[in-house]
């Protein structure tokens, strides 16, 4: 974990609610896809956590979505302002168990921590295939981006106004040698139930500090209680234990 | 001795400054980032007899100028606690410790106490009768000047260390609850714990958190604590210990001002990790701004 400042150098809506911030600062403490970063805000006694889209030498890219006042105040943040902000918290998704070709499957801001990890899996040599869910056209971002990195993308609507209609399990590719998610608690339990193969999921809950000292954000597993901000956000799908 | 040392019932502390219990685990998420040692101690996770999940999530609400938990005492039991994270611990932290402990009868603190008795690196015992969180237990024995007293005679036959007992302001004499507890021979008293709050969800119309209810922290209640630690410093002869919401070296001196030996900071740790670290490094010089030369002259020094 490190704490520092990181100066905004962009943040742009890419639809409605949902907004693409990109930081400059230390990202030496980041050492895999799927970790968080944990952000202060001013007038906002709790940090808040967001998932890391990508990082590179000096830079961090965030996709978050307007949810409450916090976000909503992260929105109207400019170009030039300071952020403090704690950096490589959670476990990430671990890629040395990915087999030859990996499945990432992504609900709607579920969506953006996968966009390193494929950049990894693909650095890596692996055939990935990217099925990203959304609710609406409207609400679709980063199919292109994905594109770019050279993974095979499904885009699913659940109203099928883009891509094929339906959840993301309606898009699963006939072959897959591991999975990879992060989305939504009824997409992560629908692909639990409908995945041949194991697989790595990253779960959400509301955290204190984000780092493992309040137990705020626990959660039992087979495996035992585990903090989702620390021994998580990724679980294997062996050791969840569903409970809601 | 430097200036800024304080004795806390009978054990020299370098300086007054404490995590609280539930904010600083048991050290070690902290002491990768900085070296612990500077703390005057820290008091570990409350300890039960049993290992225990807690309450279900969300446990976390957050407020104005502060927090709503609801952990419920998640901890992996005294056994646990004595084998696996004290061995822990000294490798990272080499001052005597405040040990936490709750229980759900007077059986259960003895039991844990007498446990914790024999370990070395235990400086003093933080008797939690102040829990708003769990049911049938916690608050239930702080909020009883006869309770309270009941469970600090039972954990002071079993223990030679200190004992220092954490009250609940979720009551209506803190001063009642505080003598009963001096009485029936606690060394300390150390207060506020949470005050019970609630928020609702306006979109769901559902609390926010799933046990309805939680423990109301940080900056929103420091002036309680600052009116308690007064009234409960200004009741008792032993010494006092008080923490509620603060997050600044100027707050450690106002609530020793009020009456406070030493100072314990809880939710501040959650939002800074280095909040301790940086509070106790500030101390020197906000000293030098009020005229302050030792911090043992201004305990009790409200005029």
């Amino acid at each position: 974990m490190k704490k520092s400042i990181f100066k905004i150098a962009e943040n742009t809506p890419l639809n409605a609610n949902v907004y693409k911030m990109t930081l400059a600062g230390d990202v030496s403490e980041i050492t895999s896809p799927g970790q968080f970063v944990n952000i202060e805000l001013n007038g906002f006694y709790l940090r808040r956590p967001i998932s890391v889209c990508d990082y590179d030498e000096n830079s961090l890219t965030l996709i978050y979505k307007v949810v409450g006042g916090g976000t909503e105040y992260m929105s109207k943040l400019d170009a030039g302002e300071c952020l403090d902000i704690l950096t490589g918290l959670g476990n990430g998704y671990d890629t040395t168990l990915s087999g030859d070709k990996p499945l990432l499957l992504g609900g709607g801001v579920g969506v953006p921590p996968l966009y390193n990890l494929c950049k990894k899996l693909i650095a890596e040599g692996k055939d990935v295939s990217v099925v990203l869910g959304f609710n609406t056209k409207d609400e679709v971002f980063y199919e292109d981006e994905f594109k770019s990195l050279g993974a095979s993308v499904t885009v699913a609507t659940a109203d099928g106004s883009y891509g094929v209609k339906g959840f993301v399990t309606d898009a699963f590719p006939e072959e897959y040698t591991y999975f990879y998610t992060c989305g939504p608690e009824p997409m992560l339990k629908a692909i639990y139930n409908t995945a041949k193969t194991s697989g790595q999921m990253s779960f959400e809950e509301r955290m204190g500090c984000g780092f493992g000292a309040c137990m705020g954000c626990s959660c039992k597993t087979i495996t035992g209680y585990k903090r989702i901000c620390k021994d998580g956000p990724v679980m294997k799908k062996e050791e969840i234990l569903w409970e809601k | 001795m430097g200036k800024m040392s304080v004795n806390l019932c009978g054990i020299e502390l370098d300086n007054p400054v404490i995590p609280a219990s539930g904010t600083f685990g048991f050290g070690y998420e902290f002491a990768e980032i900085y070296d612990i040692n500077c703390l005057g101690t820290f008091s570990f996770k409350g300890t039960t007899k049993d290992s225990r999940f807690g309450n279900p999530t969300p446990r976390i609400a957050e407020c104005t100028s502060g927090m709503i938990n609801a952990v419920g005492l998640q901890n992996p039991g005294v056994d646990a606690v004595i084998n696996n994270e004290l061995p822990k611990l000294k490798k990272c932290f080499n001052k005597p410790v405040m040990a936490n402990v709750s229980g759900f009868s007077v059986e259960d603190y003895a039991y844990t106490c007498a446990r914790l008795d024999k370990e070395e690196q235990v400086g003093w015992l933080e008797v939690n009768v102040s829990c708003p969180n769990v049911h049938g237990g916690g608050m239930s024995f702080g909020t009883d000047p006869k309770a309270a007293a009941e469970v600090t005679k039972a954990v002071k036959a079993v223990t030679t260390k200190p004992v220092i007992v954490k009250l609940s302001p979720n009551v209506t004499d803190i001063v009642s609850i505080a003598k009963a507890c001096e009485d029936a021979g606690a060394d300390g008293i150390s207060l506020i714990n949470t005050l019970l709050g609630m928020r609702i969800d306006l979109k769901t119309r559902k609390p926010v958190i799933a046990n309805k209810m939680g423990g109301f922290s940080g900056p929103a209640i420091f002036p309680v604590a600052v009116r308690m630690v007064y009234q409960v410093a200004n009741a008792v002869k032993i010494p006092v210990v008080g923490m509620g919401g603060v997050s600044k070296a100027e707050d450690v001196i106002e609530l020793m001002l009020a009456g406070a030996t030493a100072v314990e900071v809880g939710a501040a740790n959650l939002v800074d990790p280095f909040a301790c670290k940086n509070i106790i490094e500030a101390l020197p010089s906000v000293m030098d701004k009020y005229g302050i030369k030792d911090l043992k002259d201004i305990i009790g020094g409200t005029v």
